[in-house]
């Protein structure tokens, strides 16, 4: 059976949408529960922690330029540079280091 | 209030730039990967547009190329995109309950784990302004990029390409160390967090759990246990 299109790309935004707007619309008020508001209180942090690493050192071409860059990052974030500074910073370290051992 | 609303759109317009720049970068290599699977560059346009979710849309392309059923699309979009869930009600708390319905369809529009972080970052609650800001930036650079994969292909150099790939990643530490810094709980999170993925990438039987998933069970399963070790105060919403 030959699919169309279209239908595929409706089905994946019907599913991707209603997956991030649900809770949006149906969780009006604040949540009394101590341990849900805990729980969601942490789980920005969780999150992205886990999809930085080790997804960053798989994403360069050689994994050691991606372990200075999470190094690079990390510091940076630590001293209180912006978001900018530190995304642009990451990748210029791995420029600079790709073009040295490669 | 309406110049308030002007300024929170135009700090979002602000943060919202390095997003678009590492999306128009992400999302030109994900063009490429709908080019592969069939799709012309206005479909795959479409798709970004639409959609705005890097691991799903692969995940969608690779089901398009294989020819599967849409209820195999709809399982895989709700697998991989479920971390969104999680998200989004993390979001709701931070909306203040008086914002009406149709803001509240934009900014679910447009959960994404970056632009889920930079709201995240902002002290007290959102003003949807500020997300209508950062999407303004965030949404031409996704749609736009996958576009111009498919149109051009591997014309960036690989050098090129390594180096930007991380600029995401720079923008999730941008996010997530500050406040570990402030806070020595979610320091400690942060770095279980990432030995824990590790760990679930490389170690057999569990590395055959797929990203999506593995951020999931991970999410759940971490973030569970320190609320339960550690309950955030209730007065300041901070850990304790």
């Amino acid at each position: 059976m030959q699919h169309n299109i279209y239908l595929y790309i409706f089905v994946m935004f019907a599913v991707t949408y209603l997956i991030r707007v649900l809770p949006l619309t149906l969780i009006r008020k604040p949540i009394k529960s101590r341990f849900i508001r805990s729980f969601l209180y942490y789980v920005p942090y969780v999150t992205l922690a886990i999809m930085t690493f080790p997804d960053i050192v798989q994403a360069t071409t050689a994994p050691v330029a991606g372990l200075l860059a999470l190094i690079a990052g990390v510091v940076l974030a630590w001293s209180g540079r912006s978001l900018f500074t530190v995304a642009v910073a990451s990748c210029a370290v791995v420029f600079i280091t790709e073009m040295i051992i490669l | 209030m309406k110049q308030e609303n002007k300024t929170w759109f135009l700090r979002g317009m602000r943060d919202g730039t390095p997003i678009m720049l590492g999306y128009a970068t992400v999302s030109f290599t994900l063009g490429i990967v709908a080019r592969n699977a069939g799709l012309t560059a206005g479909q795959a346009f479409l798709t970004s547009l639409l959609c705005n979710a890097s691991a799903g849309e692969k995940a969608g392309f690779t089901v398009i190329q294989a020819n599967e059923g849409y209820l195999a699309m709809a399982v895989m979009m709700l697998i991989i995109n479920a971390r969104y869930l999680l998200m989004s009600c993390s979001l709701s708390q931070k909306i203040s309950p008086e914002t009406g319905l149709i803001p509240r369809l934009i900014i679910g529009f447009e959960v994404t784990d970056e632009i889920f972080g930079v709201q995240m970052a902002l002290p007290g609650m959102i003003c949807p302004w500020y997300t209508y800001g950062v999407i303004a930036m965030a949404l031409p650079g996704w749609s736009l990029g996958t576009y111009l994969g498919v149109v051009m292909g591997n014309v960036l150099p690989a050098n090129i390409v390594s180096a930007l790939s991380v600029g995401l990643y720079g923008m999730f530490l941008a996010i997530i160390i500050p406040p570990a810094r402030e806070n020595r709980v979610i320091a400690a999170l942060v770095v279980i967090s990432m030995l824990a993925s590790c760990a679930f990438a490389y170690l057999p039987v569990v590395s055959a759990i797929s990203p999506g998933t593995r951020v999931i069970i991970l999410t759940v399963a971490i973030s569970a246990a320190a609320a339960y070790l550690f309950p955030v105060k209730e007065e300041d919403g901070h850990a304790a």
